[in-house]
């Protein structure tokens, strides 16, 4: 049985491609891929991501629970609405998931989970609960929009209510407020700015036709893979799972060491990792001639042998980029095997574009 | 429902060709092909001057999704390639039987077009698929 969400129809009417994703029937693009991904480089564009996992975790000991569950530390969390990115992990220190957290006050929290792990997390989020005081309530009654690009919040802000606009003045990135019926955040997953916003599921196909009608640019999930893996995001069961340290998925910023007395799950086990002579990391190639690195493709570096985790055609820069898993000892360039030959890549940081531009 | 023009004749996979006159081919890729694939972003042409067999992989069409062979329909010598695909591999998406069209091949056995399918044939064939 496939899931829909509430905009599934709004897809159809706008000409999309629909693909099985995880279980959900989902638009892959409305025509052409490339035009979206330029449309959120350039303008604005919108994607449907009702199929998130939104969790609401409340109680008096929600920030103990969240801070036992999370490799990253609520605590830094002091302002009303600030978000923060996080690596879930399990014992043996794999990546149970990534997600996103939200701070209303210390027994308040919102998280944003993948949908394609979403009863793996259901069970875990659980699980971990286990003698904490908290409440862990799925909220499937919101459908989720991303509106993203240089042009997005202003786009976006024609169907504010003056209400909505005051609140969302001024927002840092990395927010999230909860405005008359919407709960707009300044998150996202391409390298633009913009929102993503939570509108119940009833005002969802109207709030959609409402963006149409601004500009705002249909986009499917192929734009959306091609932007993330040029803003150098991670994409869960292809960058990192349940078998790979986060040290090894470029998601060491978000382990929060100190305070040392902090026990969060996999803590052992990734310092453990840590302190390991043979480590692997996450880092970004770049092929400028022609050909597609593709995620399964070897990688051949100093010191031993690494995979293509995400690979593409870059549409902004031009040519193909990658984020590969490769022995830490790599060196400046990486040859991966392309159609029988092999090819000389260039090793750089896994971030490509930012705000429109090359950050290479 | 793809569009298939009734004037061509196409290959299983996905190739069509068109006679110019004087035993002479233009093959390109089809709708229904350039739609599986997605946004093209290269196209890889053979050498012109070079002689193809029915069935060889001449070419390679990459698109966003995958990169795909594509196969001489007809035996022959590649005489042209469109050299605008390396500037404009959409062309292939936009216009597949029209600017998007791939190379041309001079037949060295004319009468291989002939065991080619009709477009009602090839509109079975995806069918299937």
């Amino acid at each position: 049985m496939t899931n829909k969400t509430c905009l599934h129809a709004k897809h159809l009417e706008a000409g999309a491609k629909m693909v099985d994703f995880h279980g959900w029937e989902m638009p892959i693009n409305y025509g052409s891929q490339i035009e979206e991904h330029h449309a959120v480089r350039q303008d604005a564009g919108m994607f449907d991501v009702s199929h998130m996992t939104i969790v609401d975790v409340k109680g008096s000991q929600a920030k103990e629970y969240l801070r036992y569950l999370l490799a990253n530390d609520v605590a830094k969390l002091q302002d009303k609405g600030k978000a923060l990115y996080s690596g879930m992990l399990n014992e043996t220190g794999g990546v149970v998931d990534d997600l996103i957290v939200y701070f209303f006050d210390e027994t308040d929290y919102r998280l944003v989970v993948n949908s394609a792990t979403r009863e793996k997390d259901m069970s875990w989020l659980m699980s971990v609960a286990q003698g904490y005081d908290v409440t862990i309530t799925e909220r499937p009654e919101f459908a989720m929009i991303a509106v993203q690009g240089p042009n997005a919040k202003e786009k976006a802000a024609t169907l504010f209510s003056a209400a909505q606009k005051e609140a969302v003045a001024g927002m840092k990135p990395f927010f999230g407020v909860q405005a008359e019926d919407l709960f707009i955040a300044t998150t996202g997953y391409t390298g633009e700015a913009g929102y993503e916003i939570m509108v119940p599921e009833a005002q969802a196909a109207d709030f959609w036709q409402q963006l149409l009608e601004a500009g705002v640019k249909p986009c499917g999930l192929g734009a959306r893979d091609t932007l993330r893996l040029e803003a150098g995001m991670n994409l869960y069961g292809q960058d990192m799972d349940e078998t790979i340290s986060p040290l090894a998925a470029n998601m060491g910023w978000t382990i929060s060491w100190l305070p040392e007395e902090r026990d969060f799950l996999g803590r052992t086990a990734v310092e453990e990792y840590n302190r390991k002579a043979d480590k692997e990391k996450l880092v970004g190639l770049v092929m400028e001639e022609k050909g597609v690195l593709r995620a399964g493709l070897k990688v051949q570096v100093e010191g031993g042998e690494g995979v293509i985790t995400s690979g593409t055609f870059s549409p902004t820069l031009g040519y193909s980029i990658a984020m590969a898993r490769v022995p830490s000892t790599i060196g400046a360039t990486a040859e991966v095997e392309m159609r029988k030959k092999w090819v000389t890549v260039k090793v750089v940081k896994p971030s490509f574009v930012r705000n429109g531009k090359s950050v290479l | 429902m793809s569009n298939i023009p009734s004037e061509l004749r196409y290959a299983t996979t996905h190739e069509w060709v068109r006679p110019e006159g004087d035993g002479v081919y233009t093959v390109g890729i089809t709708e229904h092909a350039q739609d599986l694939l997605g946004d093209m972003v290269f196209v890889e042409l053979p050498e012109v001057g070079s002689e193809v067999g029915a069935g060889d992989d001449v070419a390679v069409a990459e698109s966003v999704k995958a990169a795909s062979d594509v196969y001489a329909p007809i035996s022959g010598e590649i005489v042209e390639v469109n050299e605008d695909l390396e500037g404009s591999p959409e062309l292939v998406n936009s216009d597949p039987y029209g600017d998007g069209w791939l190379f041309k091949i001079k037949a060295s056995d004319a009468g291989e077009v002939e065991d080619l399918l009709d477009a009602e044939g090839y509109s079975n064939s995806i069918d299937e698929d």
